[in-house]
């Protein structure tokens, strides 16, 4: 217990909590987005793989690093963009959808993992972000070395949450989106096309989304490899919802399963002759159900998640 | 001169012609009223205008500038401003986000808050619209709702305002306030068009009034020439006469409760110390706006649910078994207040909807479905209560709201029940089948039931009530004698205003 408790003030710790969350954070917001649009969208898992796979294959063709962003988010707009017609414009079930997107999407992936590099055992390298130091920033003892020393696609991410939170608020364009969530017949009644506001809602979001992916293959490590999302999309759901839709909430949300993991990887190696690791692997899921119980049970989900419109229809 | 004109609008949804050849005007500072009975096609022609629907035919001018069909942008840029009978607006955003939403450049870095926050005031003091721009739309009375879509309109200096149906939601106190703030509108110069089927609201506010039947302009009257009697006429087509009230001895009591709470589920009103006793042969209407806990207490006395504490007694006999089977085997007839969703099941053919509360009394030896008798049953209460369908094998939703409410009546009044629980029968039914509704109840109520009348419409309440309860916040207020309270008092019951001590009588 106390090896546990010396453990939470290493800056080791808390910079893995960062690497771990960061990807998260990217994703979590994605969902964010899509759903205070009023759509949910399940593809996050696949999207996230194909994110990761398209960054990785950019840079491995040749390609700088931040083209492998750009061409990761351009893919996850494409996938975003399938889903939204089928669910904004067809109003078809996001979950369907959502689940087809995500097959199809890791499927070609893979398939055009294997296409590409067929006989390879050893999964090929980039060379990965490095990590970049804030000055002044990384000088905050424990924390500074932690928040302020990681790759700059962390800090991108840092920065994303202020965005996210200034658009959803402080612009009118945020508020349409948050109006297409909650009540859409609203929307029309003023004038906005709420078709394009949630198609456009969906496409960014997929795209951040892709950029969570990407962070895996680009940043927290330098290669691609089958299975490597796992399950990480299906958290950022369960994440979007523990932050009640909020952006900020979305960011501590990211961290706190990120220090439950981290935990639990260094637990194991503490405590792995007395309790079977499996036991550990399960905390973090397991901790992230208690919390969601805890903080979500009366969360305000927008009114219109899951409910398609149809231009003229009347509530 | 005219600010809006309607020519030669035609618009059939396949076979069903919704409007047919409709021309007409709204000029300067006029307050216009359009009347007409459910499906009449004033809701149609409203869609058109405001650009969810395009017409087949015809074309609409504003202030002599042709409009673009089609396009909701464009009504609103020509200053037409709708208030929809369902409420545009958002429960979890503001007042403030709900009106400024759409009226900013969606470009823009940042929403201008603070102006916005200033035309509020000033349009809020010019009109006495008065309301609180933080507030949770979620919060606000429904009286207060319909003001922020107001205020939504004007706020987007419409010159024209569209009213549907906007007293449906009322208390008489709120529909006063609105149109002391319509008038205070008409004088600014703006144009208005009421619409509404309830007559006295029509002959009060309107210079004009427009009525409309089968989608066709069937009248135009100056309001000061007109008569309730005449326009009730010219709605319906034929002369409409409603059931006499009769005052009949009232015999023993069908239900009592005392005591009986219920406790909220999410959503609903709880119940707080109803008592409430109910006679044979009288009819009690239970007046309220909706949400005040009608609900909860009509699932009690049809057994769906049962009271967290308290005592229902039914036909003298403390009930301890909530049962919808036991109560209605034991004489008890629901009309349900959503007749579609909870009346009938659709998909299913009207005998199989007329056998659907007796199955176990009216099969054979209580196992097998005797067909032959339940469609002869069926044929026979189609004749008697005249629904007019294909036959017994047709699909119930394919029937109209008045003949699903015939349906339903004929299944439950037909076995001469001891008590029956009417939730809104009349809500959204035309003038015609209102008085066979409310003939119906009246004809049980002189063969020996007694009846409770949930209803938000005043004028349905004190024409058939013999006596008059009015729920608020889940606690009730009388009964009282219908001759002993006006409508005025029952209003301001109705928004807790007023406490029934001064006319207090059990």
């Amino acid at each position: 217990m106390m090896e546990l408790f010396e453990m939470m003030l290493t800056t080791s710790l808390w910079a893995a909590v960062i690497r771990i969350a960061t990807p998260l954070i990217f994703a979590t917001l994605g969902e964010l987005i899509c759903e205070r649009a009023g759509v949910l969208n399940l593809g996050i898992e696949g999207i996230m793989t194909i994110g990761a796979m398209a960054g990785w294959l950019w840079v491995y063709q040749g390609g700088d690093l931040w083209g492998g962003i750009v061409f990761a988010a351009i893919v996850g707009m494409i996938f975003g963009f399938i889903h939204s017609m089928l669910v904004v414009y067809l109003g078809l079930s996001q979950h369907v959808s959502g689940i087809g997107i995500t097959l199809l999407a890791s499927s070609i992936s893979y398939y055009a993992y294997t296409l590409l590099i067929p006989f390879s055992t050893t999964p090929p390298k980039i060379v990965p972000f490095s990590a970049f130091e804030v000055p002044i920033l990384s000088s905050i003892p424990v924390l500074g070395q932690a928040l302020f020393h990681q790759s700059a696609l962390t800090y991108l991410s840092y920065i994303l949450v202020i965005i996210t939170f200034f658009v959803l608020y402080k612009m009118p364009i945020g508020l349409t989106i948050r109006m297409a969530g909650e009540n859409p017949v609203a929307n029309e009644a003023q004038g906005i096309n709420v078709l394009l506001i949630r198609t456009g809602a969906v496409m960014v979001g997929s795209a951040l989304m892709a950029i969570g992916g990407a962070f895996l293959t680009m940043s927290a490590f330098d290669a691609f490899y089958f299975g490597m999302i796992n399950g990480r999309g299906w958290i950022c759901i369960a994440l979007v919802i523990f932050a009640s839709w909020r952006p900020g909430k979305a960011f501590l949300g990211a961290i706190l399963f990120a220090l439950f993991e981290a935990l639990q990887v260094r637990a194991q190696l503490i405590g792995a002759d007395v309790i079977p690791y499996q036991i550990f692997s399960m905390m973090p899921y397991f901790l992230s159900i208690l919390a969601m119980m805890l903080v979500a049970r009366k969360a305000a989900y927008p009114k219109a998640l899951l409910i398609p419109f149809r231009q003229g229809d009347r509530i | 001169m005219k600010k809006l004109q309607f020519s030669e609008i035609c618009k059939s949804f396949g076979s069903v012609v919704a409007n047919d050849n409709i021309s007409l005007s709204l000029g300067e500072g006029e307050i216009l009223s359009l009347l007409g009975e459910n499906g009449a096609g004033k809701t149609t022609l409203m869609n058109i205008l405001f650009g969810h629907y395009v017409s087949d035919n015809g074309f609409i001018e504003v202030g002599g500038q042709k409009l673009t069909p089609g396009s909701t942008k464009a009504s609103l840029d020509a200053g037409i401003g709708m208030v929809h009978q369902h409420f545009t607006l958002a429960d979890n955003l503001t007042v403030l986000e709900n009106i400024i939403l759409g009226t900013e450049p969606l470009t823009r870095l940042w929403s201008q808050k603070k102006q916005a926050y200033k035309k509020l005031q000033e349009l809020s003091k010019r009109f006495g619209l008065v309301i609180n721009p933080d507030a949770r739309v979620a919060d606000l009375t429904v009286g207060e709702k319909q003001r922020v879509e107001i205020i939504k309109a004007l706020y987007r200096d419409a010159s024209i305002l569209i009213l549907d149906e906007p007293t449906a939601v009322l208390t008489p106190q709120e529909s006063e306030q609105l149109f002391k703030v319509l008038k205070e509108m008409v004088k600014a110069g703006l144009s208005i068009m009421f619409i509404s089927h309830k007559l006295n609201e029509i002959l009060e506010i309107s210079d004009r009034i427009i009525v409309l039947r089968h989608g066709k302009v069937v009248g135009e009257v100056a309001t000061k020439n007109a008569s309730k009697e005449s326009l009730a006429e010219m709605m319906v087509g034929r002369k409409v006469t409603r059931p006499a009230y009769k005052k009949l001895k009232k015999g023993k009591a069908v239900v009592e409760l005392n005591d009986v709470c219920l406790k909220a589920n999410e959503g609903s009103t709880s119940l707080n110390n109803i008592h409430l006793k109910i006679h044979e042969k009288e009819i009690i209407g239970l007046a309220g706006v909706a949400g005040n806990g009608q609900a909860g207490l009509a699932s009690i006395l049809q057994g769906l649910a049962s009271p967290s504490s308290g005592d229902f007694r039914l036909f003298g006999e403390s009930l301890n078994k909530y049962n919808p089977t036991f109560l209605t085997k034991s004489g008890v007839a629901r009309i349900p207040e959503d007749r579609s969703k909870e009346g009938v099941i659709g998909e299913m053919e009207i005998w199989e909807n007329f056998l659907g509360e007796e199955l176990r009394t009216k099969s054979k030896s209580g196992f097998f479905i005797d067909k032959k008798q339940a469609v002869s049953n069926a044929e026979k209460l189609i004749q008697e209560y005249d629904i007019r369908c294909e036959g017994p094998f047709a699909s119930t939703r394919l029937l109209s709201g008045g003949n699903i409410q015939k349906l339903i009546l004929a299944r439950s009044l037909s076995n001469n029940p001891r008590f029956i629980i009417a939730n809104k029968p009349a809500r959204g039914l035309d003038e015609g089948a209102i008085s066979f509704v409310q003939q119906q109840i009246v004809n049980a109520k002189s063969k020996g039931a007694g009846v409770l009348l949930i209803s938000e419409d005043l004028d349905e309440i004190f024409e058939l009530s013999d006596r008059i309860a009015v729920i608020f916040g889940g606690r009730i207020q009388g009964p009282f004698d219908s001759n002993k309270v006006n409508k005025n008092q029952v209003g301001l019951m109705m928004s807790g205003e007023m406490k029934s001590d001064s006319i207090y009588e059990n």
